[in-house]
């Protein structure tokens, strides 16, 4: 990170030598593979041409690079499923924001180019980050399919991690037509073709029905206010996407962020809105090759919440706000459909973006900071806006205390995973902090010191003892974010089979003492080695490869007559567009690998 | 034979709607739907000007020369060079440009594009203040009331009224034209303020005061009276401007160079954009430029998401600097701070001040363009250029940062080029060699 202000983040070093590409035997090392239930035991990990075997032959041996991992932490590598890094609102982000990119920069080196920014940093940069952290599969958030191109573009760029994107559909003309002529079937039909026709992922779904009535500048402020024009209430909307969602197999749940984001109050309208998916049943089905796992490793949730902190404010006002967290957590720890992300608040500079164009422009109101905005014709939004979270801040002490009260309050770790929605909350390059706040009740009660009262008053953080295991961490920040995206299949687990993605962290399981946090942090924001498909790519915090990428998207096959009948009506919406119909689609030239996963609906 | 749907690589509205009929053997094309601009541009495929062979100088004259020939020297140029520098015209894809960028930062140069001499100021008040904008569309389905500022689109971007702006038949403005009213500030008297409902012709290098009027108005105030005689427009008509404004349900301003490149430069955008902010606590208000250059917005946007800036990129020191002013075209041209050049898809000898295109003269250039210009005149080496849009694929952003993915309706005429990009990928594969061997 560059918080020296020397900002130079790497330095030449000689390369390693190469080595066999994609095999490699880590040996003796303590793994923790929660979706094979291995609760850090200390055994070897075997990669063969770049996926997870049991074992190598003898004369595999002699070619393999092998690894002394003892004393170590071995997992897969890090997942993350909600991260904006990508797109036309993420590089609005950079193009505003040059005093983002003064202080933060990085050198190129004969391997590597070189970058700039510190909340929004470069797709060079940022995927070096992830990787050094020991990522390899990052998710963009939110992807507007007329920018989709875009996104796609900025993907591909993107060194060191696999990718894909959910497509932004909460206010989409066309959906919310069918919606109120309770037309499912065209529905459905619509958004296979869209997931097509923009090689993404699965739905996200921001502020239903409010980014519509934002194109008047205009929001909603309840589950059953029908917006303007189109007649069609969130709650609807909330309901018709899961259930589409579930009809087509997405491999995700429905992605959710809610509405009333940002508002005192608003953790309500979360639960509310996460009541309406209670009866979806989850059936993702997707043409794929599992890796073997001892636990289901399919996604049972209908809905997937975004953010659950930015959800969760509890109070009437800016005067009595507090944490209404528990409110969100007490019910999703009752039932068994949802899983949520947290959205946690590390302190320091951020960028708040996000398809939520309304929200934004409250935090202009609230601000007065330099403030961008782009609707998006006949689909969407978004809204950019640089923020600094303060620990002498009475409500930015609470949000920090909120983002770790969403992950200690959930009971069963596979309910949730760790973000900052990055970089709304902080930039994902603080996730070791956030690990280590829950791992360690001394940080938090050291960060709290430092911290506006409030945090101690308006939240509950400071009587919550939970300390977080490595097992868990290894849940929330990969077992448990590929699982509910359904790429478990391949990643987040070190079983027989999945892709040859692993993390090895120089932290000793036997000999951690969290007290001392600031080891703790140190060893997590660089991994001592992060391999992709069985290469070494970065090494103590320098890139030592640059391997492949590939990009993932759902291919379903609705019935062909389904999706003539729908796009009869889309052509003739079209005239609304201002680019033809013809030249909409996103061509696969513009992914790295394209990667299509077969999607097979309910017939 | 007949193309659809082929987009216009001329300005930035990107129309995609063109259609072609290309008769090689008759070396004619007839062009539909494009603008007088467009068809110009699209009759250079078979025209007689262009630049059919590689050219390298020998004794002050450009003489013709193999494409080997040709390339060593300009890999010969950039690798002796220490400091090159890159002007990444607007009329070639992103792709091309890319290779550009990663050439410059490679070789230690400077990279910067056309924005550095029309809309930089924009970007630079957009890092001042942000942006509230929206993609055309938005304006063309809710738009009622529409602004030219400093801006003639009836002459500079001929369809932006037709397809974006003030004539289409949107959702929310069925009646299209009679559905908008049509606001233009502009010194001048044109065709397009004849066309508006309203021309506020106010006093030349006046936009600030009369943008902080209308600002101070917005707020419920009185604007001081000597705004009424800087400006030359009377305050009534300022709050008259203003009252509009708020009781329409969308304002979607346009800006030009007028804005950006009148006294005040990025001052003008950021106060206009504030404007604009504080607009949004009444009704709905967005603002974009009209980016004259087919895919100026295209560099914008790459560079910062490859580099971090949005043009004016500077990596002597092996990572990205920006600062306006100093690592931008023009300065480094004057300040003779670099020591050879290479032109890509765009006339900068016609477009920047007499010294600098002097002092560009004397050092060795490389040129990539399809019809001979004055710059290619001061060029060491010329390498045919491939027409984007028309005979190879690639991407554009459009004036509203929408990028658009075009498909040629024939091929690169060169059998050892299949476009800009690719004539850049050679180039800078040999540069590689010489530096690495
Ligand atoms: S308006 Fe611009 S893009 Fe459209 S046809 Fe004319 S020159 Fe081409
Ligand atoms: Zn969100
Ligand atoms: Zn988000």
């Amino acid at each position: 990170m560059c918080d020296d202000l020397s900002g130079e983040r790497y330095l030449v070093r000689e390369k390693g030598v190469l080595d066999m590409a994609g095999t490699i035997a880590i040996r003796n090392g303590y793994v923790f593979d929660p979706l094979n239930e291995v609760k850090g035991e200390r055994m070897d990990v075997f990669i063969r041409d770049g996926k997870v075997v049991k074992e190598l032959s003898a004369s595999e041996m002699d070619n393999a690079k092998v690894i002394d991992a003892s004393g170590m932490t071995v997992m897969a590598g890090g997942v993350d499923s909600h991260s904006h890094v990508a797109g036309a609102k993420v590089n609005t982000g950079r193009l505003m924001r040059p005093e983002d990119h003064y202080k933060c920069y990085m050198k190129k080196t004969p391997l590597t180019h070189s970058g700039s920014g510190y909340t929004v940093p470069t797709v060079y940069l940022g995927g070096y980050e992830y990787s050094k952290m020991g990522y390899t599969t990052v998710f963009e958030a939110a992807v507007p399919p007329l920018e989709a191109r875009h996104t796609h573009e900025e993907m591909r760029a993107t060194p060191m991690v696999d990718m894909g994107g959910y497509l932004v559909l909460g206010n989409n003309w066309f959906l919310m037509r069918y919606m109120k002529e309770g037309d499912f079937d065209k529905a459905a039909a619509y958004v296979a073709w869209m997931m097509r026709t923009h090689k993404t992922y699965g739905i996200k779904c921001v502020n239903p029905a409010g980014v519509e009535n934002w194109g008047w500048g205009e929001n909603v402020s309840s589950l059953d206010q029908a917006n303007i024009h189109f007649e069609v209430t969130p709650a609807e909307i909330i309901k018709n996407l899961t259930e589409i969602n579930e009809h087509l197999g997405f491999p995700m749940p429905l992605h959710l962020h809610a509405n009333n984001l940002g508002h005192p109050g608003c953790w309500e309208t979360t639960r509310e809105s996460l009541k309406i998916p209670s009866t979806v049943k989850a059936k993702p089905n997707v043409d794929v090759e599992w890796a073997e796992t001892k636990m289901n490793a399919k996604r049972h949730e209908s809905v997937y919440l975004t953010h659950c902190q930015f959800n969760a404010f509890g109070g009437t006002s800016w005067r009595d706000f507090e944490s209404g967290v528990k409110g969100i957590t007490d019910y999703v720890n009752s039932k068994d459909h949802i899983v949520m992300d947290s959205g946690c608040v590390p302190f320091g500079d951020a960028t708040v973006m996000t398809g939520d164009g309304p929200a934004i422009h409250d935090l202009y109101v609230l601000t007065g900071n330099k403030w961008s905005n782009t609707d998006v014709e006949c689909e969407c939004g978004s809204g950019v806006l640089p923020f600094t979270y303060l620990k002498s801040n009475p409500v930015h002490s609470v949000q920090w205390a909120m983002g770790l009260e969403v992950l200690l309050y959930v009971n069963d770790p596979w309910k949730s995973i760790m973000t900052t929605d990055s970089p709304n909350g902080g930039p994902f390059t603080k996730y070791p902090l956030i690990m280590t706040w829950l791992m360690s009740l001394k940080a938090r009660q050291d960060t709290m010191a430092e911290c506006h009262k409030w945090a101690n008053d308006r939240s509950g953080i400071g009587a919550e003892e939970r300390e977080m295991s490595l097992y868990d961490l290894a849940i929330l920040t990969r077992a448990n974010p590929a699982r509910t995206i359904g790429m478990a299949y391949r990643k987040g687990t070190l079983g027989v089979g999945a892709d040859g993605d692993v993390t090895i962290y120089n932290i000793d399981p036997s000999k951690l003492d969290v007290n001392d946090y600031e080891s703790l942090i140190r060893n997590l924001q660089n991994s001592e080695y992060t391999i992709k498909d069985g290469e070494v790519v970065a090494r103590q915090g320098e890139i030592v490869a640059i391997p492949e990428k590939r990009t993932y998207y759902s291919d379903i096959k609705v019935p062909d007559a389904d999706e003539r009948h729908m796009l009869e009506d889309v052509k003739e919406w079209f005239r609304y567009y201002t680019l033809g119909f013809s030249n909409y689609p996103t061509p696969e030239r513009y992914l790295a690998n394209p990667t299509p996963m077969t999607v097979n609906p309910l017939r | 034979m007949v193309s659809k749907n082929i987009i216009c690589p001329v300005c930035g509205a990107s129309c995609d709607d063109v259609i072609v009929n290309l008769d090689l053997k008759g070396n004619t094309i007839d062009v539909q739907n494009a603008c007088k601009m467009g068809n110009a541009k699209f009759q250079e495929i078979v025209s007689h000007h262009r630049i059919r062979e590689p050219m390298v100088k020998e004794n002050g004259k450009l003489r013709p020369a193999t494409w080997d020939e040709a390339l060593d020297r300009a890999a010969q140029i950039l690798a002796s060079s220490r400091r090159p520098f890159f002007f990444m015209g607007s009329e070639t894809s992103i792709e091309a440009q890319e290779v550009g960028l990663h050439m410059g930062e490679y070789l230690g140069g400077a990279v910067d594009s056309n924005a550095t001499i029309c809309h930089g100021p924009t970007a630079m008040g957009i890092q001042e203040s942000g942006r509230s904008g929206a993609t055309a569309g938005q304006a063309k389905n809710r738009a009622d009331m529409i602004i030219y500022w400093g801006t003639n689109p009836m002459e500079s971007m001929p369809r932006h009224m037709s397809r974006y702006g003030v004539f289409p038949r949107g959702y929310w403005t069925k009646k299209g034209r009679f559905d908008r009213t049509v606001v233009t500030v502009d010194p001048r008297k044109t065709p397009t303020t004849v066309a508006s409902d309203l021309h506020v012709q106010l006093n030349p290098n006046t936009d600030y005061e009369l943008l902080s009027a209308l600002f101070t108005i917005v707020n419920g105030k009185k604007p001081h009276p000597s705004a009424e005689e800087i400006t030359g427009i009377p305050i009534g008509v300022m709050e008259q401007v203003v009252t509009m404004m708020k009781e329409s349900n969308f304002v979607s301003i346009y800006v030009g160079l007028g804005v950006s490149s009148s006294y005040g430069k990025h001052r003008n955008i950021e106060i206009a954009l504030n404007l604009v902010k504080e607009m949004n606590n009444y009704t709905k208000c967005v603002l974009g430029a009209l980016r004259g250059h087919c895919n100026v917005a295209g560099f914008n946007q790459l560079a910062s998401y490859l580099y971090g800036y949005p043009f004016g990129l500077d990596f002597s020191r092996g990572y990205p600097r920006y600062n306006p002013g100093e690592y931008t075209c023009v300065d480094l041209l004057r300040d003779r701070d670099i020591d050879a050049a290479l032109v890509l898809s765009a006339d900068l000898v016609c477009h920047i001040p007499a010294d600098a295109a002097e002092y560009m003269a004397q050092i060795p250039t490389i040129c990539i363009d399809i019809a001979p210009c004055p710059t290619t005149t001061v060029s060491e080496v010329v390498l045919p250029g491939v027409i984007d849009a028309m005979e190879c694929d690639g991407t554009f952003y459009r004036l509203d940062d929408v990028p658009v993915y075009f498909q040629p309706f024939t091929e690169s005429p060169f059998p050892y080029t299949k476009s800009n990009e690719d004539t850049m990928k050679q180039l800078f594969d040999r540069v590689k060699k010489l530096k690495e061997a």
